[in-house]
């Protein structure tokens, strides 16, 4: 049959070169992290050293405060989504109401519009309230666009849940926080990781929000935009985004494989 | 129904079984608070700004309504900063969907089993690293002492570069000054984004259509153009919703890579910034939201909704 040949050769080539497109850049910032050459991006590196992430963990404590604030923001952020998105889709997934699909846009509306709205929005409330900058301003903002990802992860899996279940439990005299603990949670757990680990990936990767919620302090990210644009000791620079890589790296592998038997994988949408 | 009397706890569940709508609010209402006043209250908060103004003596903000903010908007260099980055929004987006296509259509058509997942994972790995780095990893790459450079020398097509870069206004003294730099950077950090919609529109492509057509004689190339692109379509379209906004929002990658030409995102964060014109940037913040909801109507009349 027709439809059944495998692919031309042209179509081959060209969705392997764009996946190596996607990837080759990934690649190269793992072996800057080595490089010898210190003051530019010169390929290929002329040697390689372990030497950088000496200097990283021992000769930068700047480095420090800004992963600290990063990982407070990413936890309470999470924690935040995790309960809110829990809750908005255990409301939505089974209710019919007028107005509902205006309700789940809006759940969704903090990724789809650029992000620079959302941050110039906030920064706007801030200063109209006079509200001074803070790690909770910053967690504000987080927890805003992280909803959606627990939330979308959450409705996915709540959709296979047989409501069934849920009355046979209620009809065996299971009140209803008991009916959530032995009944719900256990199917719903693992969807609630991988959407929890996906927020902690967004949140603690996030710069454009956080530049306008951030005043003064310094997260990771914005630790690492202020070495782009003035360079300071650049494959420092390369071993710090080895590292992040390495952080949001294993969250969403494991999101993947929390997810992957359902028809939603976790992670299809950021 | 006697534990509803024996169990004040179990009286509660019942009371809210029977009255599910009740308990859908009580779900509701955190979640929705946190949205409305956060989010929807800070969206209002940058409309208001919008229509202060700054004083141009004092440089503070005036807190009273007036219209003289958009006046400035409509100058000739901030249309020009509009126009550019809506022209760079619509470039990205048509080499995106470009590229993401047979990506795409391989995955959907072609991968079976593992091969299948490790595609998935391939461009969900990019979708979610790390933005700043992506866009870091491009400075290495198109620095003049990068590696483009380095294998044009190898591949001894060092001329066509150097051509390249002499085309004036997309061109610059090295690709990590140029537009056509910003562009890659784009594309790139864009592109997962058109991919995974379109790869979801094309696998729900029902089989025997594409029977069908090859049965009543259609020869390859036709099913293609005729079948499975139109109901591909809505896909991608959904894919460039991401692309456009994405584009039309972003102020970092033109600062790290590009002629430091303001798009709207870098006029936003300057004017919020060092020229501390908050209202001139809320302002600003306006056309994007005005361009993406023309955008969104078109997007939905093509049925690209169904395809998210």
């Amino acid at each position: 049959m027709r439809s059944e040949r495998g692919a031309t050769l042209p179509l081959k080539a060209a969705a392997i070169g764009g996946l190596l497109f996607l990837h080759i850049p990934l690649a190269l910032i793992i072996l800057y992290a080595f490089t010898t050459e210190e003051k530019s991006f010169q390929f290929p590196p002329p040697g390689l050293t372990l030497r950088w992430f000496q200097a990283a963990w021992f000769d930068r404590p700047d480095i420090w405060g800004p992963l600290w604030l990063s990982l407070q923001v990413a936890v309470l952020a999470t924690l935040i989504a995790l309960v809110l998105g829990t809750l908005a889709a255990a409301a939505l997934w089974r209710a019919r109401f007028f107005g509902k699909d205006s309700i789940s846009l809006l759940f969704i509306l903090p990724i789809a519009l650029p992000g620079i709205i959302t941050g110039i929005a906030l920064r706007s409330a801030f200063d109209i309230m006079s509200i001074p900058f803070s790690t909770w301003t910053i967690v504000l903002g987080h927890a805003t666009f992280c909803i959606v990802v627990v939330y979308n992860n959450a409705l996915a899996r709540f959709r296979r849940l047989s409501g069934s279940m849920i009355e046979a439990s209620m009809d065996l005299g299971a009140n209803g926080p008991q009916t959530f603990r032995h009944v719900i949670l256990p199917q719903i757990g693992s969807a609630l990781l991988a959407g929890g680990m996906l927020a902690f990936a967004l949140s603690f990767d996030e710069v454009i929000v956080t530049t306008f919620t951030a005043g003064q302090q310094a997260t990771l990210p914005i630790w690492m935009l202020n070495e782009l644009i003035r360079p300071r000791q650049r494959p420092v620079t390369n071993v710090v985004a080895l590292i992040v890589i390495a952080v949001t790296f294993l969250p969403i592998l494991a999101a993947y494989y929390l997810t992957r038997e359902g028809e939603h994988t976790g992670g299809s949408g950021k | 129904m006697s534990a509803a009397t024996t169990d004040p706890r179990g009286g509660l569940s019942d009371f809210f079984y029977r009255h599910s709508g009740l308990l859908t609010l009580a779900l509701l209402l955190p979640p929705l608070l946190w949205i409305g006043i956060v989010y929807l209250g800070s969206l209002f908060a940058l409309l208001l700004q919008s229509f202060y103004s700054l004083d141009e003596f004092s440089g503070l903000v005036v807190h009273e309504f007036t219209l003289t903010t958009y006046g400035h908007l409509f100058t000739a260099s901030n249309l020009t900063i509009i126009l550019r980055t809506a022209v760079m929004a619509a470039v990205v987006t048509m080499a995106s969907a470009i590229l993401a296509f047979p990506i795409a259509y391989y995955a959907a058509r072609y991968a079976k089993g593992g091969w299948k997942a490790l595609f998935y994972l391939a461009v969900m790995m990019p979708l979610w690293s790390s933005y700043l780095v992506k866009v870091y990893a491009w400075k290495l790459i198109l620095a003049k002492e990068g590696i483009i450079t380095w294998m044009a020398e190898k591949l001894h097509i060092g001329w066509l570069l150097d051509a390249l870069l002499a085309v004036p206004v997309i061109g610059g003294s090295s690709l990590s000054f140029s537009y056509i730099g910003t562009f890659i950077v784009f594309v790139y950090i864009w592109l997962p984004y058109m991919i995974l919609p379109t790869q979801a529109a094309l696998e729900r492509v029902p089989k025997n259509f594409i029977e069908a057509s090859a049965d009543l004689g259609a020869s390859p190339r036709q099913t293609f153009r005729t079948v499975i692109l139109p109901l591909a379509l809505p896909g991608v379209i959904a894919g460039s919703i991401f692309t456009f906004s994405l584009t039309l929002g972003d102020y970092i990658i033109p600062q790290i890579v590009g002629n430091s030409r303001p798009f709207i995102g870098t006029a936003v964060y300057a004017l919020q910034g060092t020229a501390g014109d908050i209202p001139l940037a809320a302002a600003f913040t306006v056309v994007p939201v005005v361009i993406m909801g023309f955008y969104l109507t078109i997007a939905r009349r093509m049925g690209a909704f169904d395809a998210l």
